[in-house]
């Protein structure tokens, strides 16, 4: 194998302005990701960036890679042309919740479905910011936007729920205020081979300023955030004080020591069973019941749609007596005049 | 008596074959044609199906169809009205009377007109006994019946037989048209090579009918149709829409790169993806995405990762491709849009043919997007066009549209195979790597140069924003936009350049000059030669399969000429294309929207028109 140069976050800076404004949560993401690159061991040329439209989707300009900024909505079609024409390439998807949950929702599950070796990077900041202020398909019921001044009579979408329905293989969840956990989670989801889904949840300083606070906000988060880890206890709290138990269909929250609830009865997360009941569970905790989980909710191993593509056409050229077009225009009935 | 088999020669013959969905027809016609070709004659196809894929049994709405003509004159479409009709059913002659020559043969299964079959059919009268087919040679077979009592001792149950009454038909033609019946014994042998049982029963059964045709003496004439002498070497009968597969593949091999496809089933284009999808063994890679837009916007991912992309589909797939186009267009992408035309508007009519894109693929996007328009003229001819039309794409980094229609693509005709060493290079600019790559700096022809992911050193990011010159990063700036315009739409006019000659048949001036685009050519061709021949006048035809930029020696090609008269499938788009292109010249139309070819008639009936009235 070559040697990778061993590279450092300026390696991935491109010479271009960045444009969002001052405050926006996409600073942090755009240093997370850059952070992550040095470490996934791909050399700078085997990467590419691919957007559709929204602020998110600038981001392929920012980062010194290979990248596309496409239409809207469509950058997990792109993403996914990419990465069939050319498996070898560490293809990385930017978008928003606009563009991948309703202009582009159809590319959103069909390529969780196939189970493409893509990263995909899903900014929610639960607004349409580019075009200033409307709600979005994660906009909470009755929040009051410019497009919905008597607040929102549309349900909202959940990310984590539609990647389970759509049987994704991989599916985390991070927060834009905490640059170390979204950079341990980009590792975690350039591991994983299929399509790695990654729910950041992003402020979006001028239009919806806040609407992850109660999640994020540093009095509240140890206990309104558990970080799940593969393998470990999911407790959470200030001093890991609480957990998290199943009781029945309905995972519920404990304090540990509590109404007969002792450390043995707390759940053990894992995030690489082939069933995903579990990991919907998790993906649905919402405030103010129960913690927002944050981290690996599914990493489940199994064949991924470039994989299956190669092997196909391996397995067809080794027995095919068509090597060329030659051959191939010169089979069957032909008739000599 | 009548005097047994009076074989005559007949230069060109027109046999429609048809029935139910389920009575083979396909199969039959596919058959003859393929003992035709063997035989040298030359030929071309049309099937006729229905838009239903189980339309109900005997109704009017099931019957399938398919129509061959062969010849030992040289053979430009699939005929106006046969001269042999085959009807499996009372719907299949009801719907076929009208396209049966005045004199002509019909061939029936006279078990099947029974009151329960024109109940199915909806009809009130018996054609057998009306008078319908006075002035017709009719050739009343009782199939069924024959079928059954031929294979009453093998043990197959009556719906197995049923379905070998194509095989008698088969057989009798094969007497009719004076041809070895061993050329379709073969043909079964190995059709049926997996159920030998099957291929037995099929034999008899074409035996039968074979010696039924012997020993009837309805069939007092019988054909003899002599080789194609114009043609030599070695031909196959092929689809358009698998000749526009293969020439994609022929192009994928020829340029050196890795051919992706994206799309997305739509009538009447899917053919090609799925003929495409047969050939992993030539490293062809294609997704058969959730939509169009998909499917468009995977080949353009392909494209820009170094792949030749392409993307196939009809009409309403088009109109969904379009923003995508656009996108391709400014990113200045290699990108090849089959598009296999249908009846229009929205859903249309999905399974015929009508040249009615054209001004979608000409103007169908936002901003100033013009996007290299080409067409494909004959079954055959789809290979080339194909073949070219990723040429242009390839070399002058641009989306081409590329226009087959349903009757290109589900038609058939001789294709002569071409040596893979003689057809033209295709040469990608590719950057090398560490190249000081600017994605949007140009050569003489204003091309760009393509830079792959996985090159080291000219990692670049490109999108659908308005980009510098050159350089390629993201600008506002008014100047510069009017440059890019200027400099996108002159990279597009400077493919004509590449074009060869406009070819132009027959008087090279004079009082009339025939225009048709794409499809059209093989049936304006045959019009044309005929009026031409019993005509004093100066004649020309020339057919374009160059529409967007057109060849540069059009205008000279138009001034020679005092009336110019523009045929199309359509209310007249290619004519409106001529008067925005070249309004110094008057363009008069003549114009089908029946969502049918053309036949010679009608046209020959214009053109004498035109021609008396001046």
């Amino acid at each position: 194998m070559t040697e990778i140069k061993q590279y450092t976050r300026k390696d991935f800076v491109s010479d271009q302005e960045v444009k969002w404004c001052a405050g926006c949560g996409d600073f942090s993401i755009l240093a997370a990701v850059q952070n992550t690159l040095p470490e996934i061991g791909v050399k700078k040329e085997n990467l590419v960036f691919v957007s559709g439209i929204g602020c998110s989707s600038r981001f392929p300009y920012y980062v010194d890679t290979y990248g596309f900024h496409g239409i809207h909505g469509r950058a997990a079609a792109i993403a996914s042309g990419v990465k069939m024409a050319n498996p070898k390439l560490s293809v990385w998807i930017m978008s928003g919740d606009g563009d991948s949950m309703a202009i582009g929702g159809n590319h959103f599950i069909h390529i969780l479905r196939r189970n493409l070796d893509v990263n995909y990077i899903l900014f929610n900041n639960q607004i349409y910011g580019l075009t200033k202020g409307q709600y979005s398909p994660t906009t909470p019921l009755g929040q009051k936007t410019k497009t919905s001044p008597f607040g929102t009579i549309d349900h909202p979408f959940k990310p984590g729920e539609l990647a389970m329905g759509a049987e994704g293989t991989f599916f985390a969840r991070a927060v834009d205020t905490n640059p170390k956990e979204m950079k341990e989670i980009f590792m975690e989801a350039a591991k994983h081979k299929g399509t790695s889904l990654v729910e950041v949840l992003q402020n979006c300083v001028i239009f919806n300023n806040n609407t992850h606070k109660e999640i994020t906000n540093k009095v509240t988060r140890a206990d309104h955030q558990i970080y799940l880890k593969h393998g470990e206890k999911m407790i959470f709290g200030m001093d890991n004080e609480k957990g998290l138990v199943l009781d029945g269909l309905t995972i519920k929250a404990v304090v540990i020591g509590e109404d007969g609830y002792t450390m043995d009865d707390i759940l053990v997360h894992n995030a690489e069973a082939e069933d995903n009941t579990m990991a919907f569970l998790l993906t649905r905790m919402s405030l103010p019941k129960l913690p927002v989980a944050v981290g690996v909710i599914r990493a489940y191993k199994t064949h991924t749609y470039n994989d299956l593509m190669e092997l196909q056409i391996s397995e067809v050229q080794s027995t095919s007596k068509i090597k060329n077009m030659t051959d191939l225009i010169n089979s069957g009935n032909t008739f000599e005049l | 008596m009548a005097t047994k088999n009076n074989k005559i020669e007949v230069e060109r013959i027109v046999i429609k074959f048809a029935g139910d969905s389920g009575d083979g027809m396909q199969l039959s016609g596919t058959q003859f044609t393929d003992a035709a070709a063997i035989l040298g004659n030359d030929l071309a196809t049309f099937p006729d199906f229905p838009s239903e894929i189980r339309a109900p049994q005997g109704t009017i709405a099931g019957v399938s169809g398919f129509q061959v003509h062969i010849g030992h004159a040289d053979i430009n479409t699939s005929g106006d009205l046969a001269d042999v009709l085959v009807a499996l059913n009372p719907a299949a002659l009801e719907y076929n009377l009208k396209h049966v020559k005045p004199g002509g043969t019909i061939v029936l299964d006279s078990d099947s007109f029974n009151a329960k079959a024109f109940k199915k059919a909806k009809l009130s009268t018996n054609r057998l006994e009306d008078g319908s087919l006075d002035g017709f040679i009719v050739v009343e077979a009782p199939v069924t019946t024959q079928c059954r009592l031929t294979l009453k001792e093998t043990g197959l149950d009556s719906k197995t037989i049923d379905k070998t009454r194509n095989q008698f038909i088969t057989g009798l033609l094969a007497y009719m048209f004076n041809r070895d019946i061993k050329l379709s014994e073969d043909f079964i042998t190995s059709k049926f090579a997996k159920k030998p049982s099957i291929a037995d029963a099929n034999i008899k059964i074409l035996r039968a009918g074979y010696n039924f045709a012997d020993t009837i003496e309805v069939l007092s004439t019988t054909y003899i149709v002599l080789p194609n002498e114009n043609k030599s070497g070695k031909y196959r009968n092929i689809m358009g829409n698998t000749a526009t597969a293969w020439g994609l593949m022929a192009a994928a091999e020829k340029s050196g790169l890795n051919f992706f496809l994206g799309s997305y089933p739509i009538t009447p284009a899917t053919e090609i993806l799925a003929e495409l999808s047969k050939h992993k063994s030539l490293n062809i890679k294609t997704f058969q995405a959730e939509d169009e837009i998909a499917g468009v916007n995977s080949a353009i991912g392909a494209a820009y990762a170094g792949n030749l992309a392409v993307t196939t589909t009809s009409g309403p797939g088009l109109s969904l491709k379009s923003e995508a186009l656009g996108l391709a267009f400014i990113t200045e992408l290699p990108l090849v849009v089959v598009n296999v035309m249908r009846g229009g508007p929205s859903t249309g009519l999905p399974t015929k043919t009508e040249q009615t894109d054209l001004l979608q693929s000409l103007w169908g996007r936002n901003g100033e997007a013009p996007i290299p328009v080409i067409a494909a003229s004959s079954p055959a001819d789809c290979f080339d066009y194909a073949f070219a039309a990723t040429k242009i794409a390839v070399e002058h980094m641009t989306p081409v549209i590329l226009h087959t229609d349903s009757y290109l693509g589900n038609g058939s005709g001789l294709w002569k195979i071409p040596n893979m060493e003689d057809m033209p290079s295709i040469t990608p600019k590719i950057a090398k790597p560490n190249a000081n790559y600017m994605p949007f700096e140009r050569d003489e022809n204003n091309v760009r140069t393509w830079a792959w992911p996985g090159t080291e050193g000219n990692e670049h990011r490109v999108g659908g924003l308005e980009k510098m010159d050159g350089k390629g990063s993201v600008s506002h700036d008014p100047e510069n936009h009017a440059l890019m315009t200027t400099l996108r739409a002159d990279k597009v006019n400077k493919i004509a350049d590449s074009y060869p000659a406009q070819h132009v048949y027959g008087d090279q001036e004079g009082d009339l000059l025939i225009v048709g685009w794409g499809s059209s050519h093989g049936v304006l061709y045959d019009a044309f030669s005929e009026v031409k021949e019993n005509s004093d006048a100066k004649i020309g035809f020339t057919n374009f399969n160059y529409i967007f930029p057109l060849p540069n020696d059009t205008a000279d090609i138009f001034k020679k000429y005092k009336r110019i008269l523009v045929c199309e499938l359509n209310s007249g788009q290619f004519a409106n294309h001529l008067r925005y292109s070249l309004p110094e010249f008057d363009y008069e139309k003549y114009n089908k929207i029946e969502a049918q070819p053309f036949m010679v008639s009608e046209l020959k009936e214009k053109f004498n028109e035109i021609l008396e009235a001046k």
